[in-house]
């Protein structure tokens, strides 16, 4: 697969320290464990970078992920490297659905597509309302409107095609 | 279901029955509009992502049974579904495409026709008033017109193009031959045969020019008296819109719809499906889990009608709430809303 733009450097801020966590996850627990989402993005990563000549991830770090216990709702931002939206829109689609199962079904979980800093076409008022996460604000990237559209994203996984490659994405590197 | 009553002057919903057998999300449900009265036990048809359509019939003062489950005909999730006016056939159409028509011979709901032309998901039908007609749209972000023909044939007389975006609901006005559409492009639009009955056209789109929503319409319903609509978004605001009944029904041309208010504040996450019961009341659906009631708020001394929130029945189910539907029946002070 030939990619537009092949980011050398990809920047992967340091994890804070590690805690030891058990093998044992629940989706029933009720403690949404911020590392447990980012394993999941890392592991993304990493399959992206063993499959493809480089990754499209680009800024990953812990500040991407973000958990309100209390009202239940959890934000996953991410960085594609290239500007190219059915990318974007399938890593999305694989963080969905494994994420599906991973936390008790009353919370929420929005994941914005954020472009890139050399990306001024698609760079706008990316306000966020801290008190409730809310990304309903202008501007925001398609792959976002799509990933956060219950529609769409259901549709997107009947398709077989589409299915098989998030399939293999989650499963093939064991996420 | 629920039912909803007013107990010293304060609303409270009540969860009458909690009616399994979907396997996967239920996506919307209709009540057929023939039941429900005159000793014809209420029947409200359901949709789900198991790719199967449910018929559930009231068998006791507080207990519904299904009596069919439509399956083996949609190949993906059956997103909505709809009763023809008469309540004698069944709209329901899919993710795979198709929508299929079915009417109930016997004991058994029959497919009596499967109309295809959507090259992607079909997400919403509507029956015309008269029943003569069938509208149905997508995400390939067209709207089609069918007619119903003798025989169950279904002609296509429309294929609407005009959306950019994908259209996620059609509903026809209760008293004329006006069809509404809302959709990711964050417009409503409505359609009308031109003068000569040649074709049909886009006489209006409301955008965000108009004081239009900002963010996906997912539905809309219009109030008992068909001159006032509401429509429900992703930008987390119910509208009110508004146009003049005489004239639009006179027949002298287009009677053009208007921003009248917007209720925000209300809604913290995406608002999925909104209806408007005969008695006045808003109920909205939103994927914050809760329902909630609104109507017009006759007290107050704002310019103009404004809407005030009756109720909010947080948790009303376990996720989002995908389609409010207000019955046909009242009951004294009680009203059944049936929700997936």
């Amino acid at each position: 697969m030939t990619l537009g733009l092949i980011n050398a450097n990809p920047v992967v801020h340091a994890k804070k320290e590690r805690i030891a966590r058990s093998e044992d996850v629940h989706p029933a627990d009720d403690a949404v464990d911020p590392l447990e989402i980012y394993d999941i993005l890392l592991s993304l990563y990493l399959f992206s970078l063993s499959i493809l000549d480089c990754s499209f991830l680009s800024v990953l770090s812990e500040e991407s992920i973000t958990v309100d216990e209390k009202l239940g709702r959890i934000l996953i931002t991410f960085t594609p490297t290239i500007q190219h939206c059915s990318m974007a829109t399938v890593i999305g689609l694989c963080l969905r659905v494994k994420l599906k199962d991973c936390f008790p079904p009353h919370f929420k979980v929005d994941i914005k597509v954020s472009p890139g800093s050399h990306a001024n076409e698609e760079s706008g008022n990316w306000k966020l309302e801290p008190s409730f996460f809310s990304i309903h604000v202008a501007s925001l990237s398609p792959p976002t409107i799509l990933l956060n559209d219950k529609e769409r994203v259901a549709a997107a996984l009947e398709n077989p095609n589409l299915r098989q490659l998030v399939d293999e994405c989650i499963y093939s590197n064991e996420l | 279901s629920w039912e909803m009553d007013l107990v010293e002057g304060r609303f409270e919903l009540k969860e009458i029955q909690r009616l399994e057998g979907h396997t996967d999300r239920v996506w919307s449900l209709a009540w057929n509009p023939a039941t429900g009265s005159a000793g014809i036990p209420p029947v409200f048809v359901s949709c789900s992502g198991d790719r199967t359509v449910r018929i559930w019939q009231q068998s006791g003062l507080q207990s519904w049974d299904c009596k069919a489950v439509l399956e083996e005909k949609h190949t993906q999730t059956v997103r909505s579904c709809a009763w023809s006016p008469s309540g004698k056939l069944l709209a329901t159409v899919s993710f795979d495409a198709t929508t299929a028509v079915w009417e109930q011979i016997g004991g058994d709901f029959e497919c009596v026709s499967t109309l295809e032309g959507h090259e992607n998901e079909v997400k919403s039908v509507s029956w015309s008033a008269s029943g003569s007609l069938l509208a149905t749209c997508g995400r390939d972000k067209s709207v089609w017109i069918w007619e119903v023909q003798p025989g169950n044939e279904f002609d296509c007389v429309s294929v609407l193009q005009g959306h950019t975006q994908d259209v996620k609901m059609v509903q026809w006005h209760p008293s004329t031959d006006l069809l509404f559409s809302c959709s990711y492009d964050n417009t409503i639009k409505v359609w009308a045969e031109d003068g000569d009955g040649e074709d049909w056209q886009c006489v209006q789109t409301l955008g965000e020019s108009n004081n239009g929503h900002t963010s996906t319409v997912w539905a809309l319903s219009f109030s008992p008296s068909g001159d006032k609509m509401v429509t429900c978004s992703d930008d987390l605001t119910l509208k009110i819109w508004g146009t003049n009944a005489q004239r639009m029904h006179s027949g002298n041309g287009y009677a053009p719809w208007t921003h009248i208010c917007t209720l925000a504040g209300y809604h913290d996450r995406t608002i999925l499906s909104v209806h408007w019961s005969r008695e006045g009341i808003i109920a909205s659906g939103a994927a914050d889990d809760a329902i909630r009631f609104f109507a017009e708020d006759k007290e107050s001394s704002v310019d103009g009608p404004s809407y005030k929130l009756l109720l909010k029945k947080e948790k009303a189910h376990d996720m989002d709430v995908n389609s409010v539907q207000w019955s046909c029946m009242v009951r004294c002070t009680s009203y059944n809303l049936g929700p997936p």
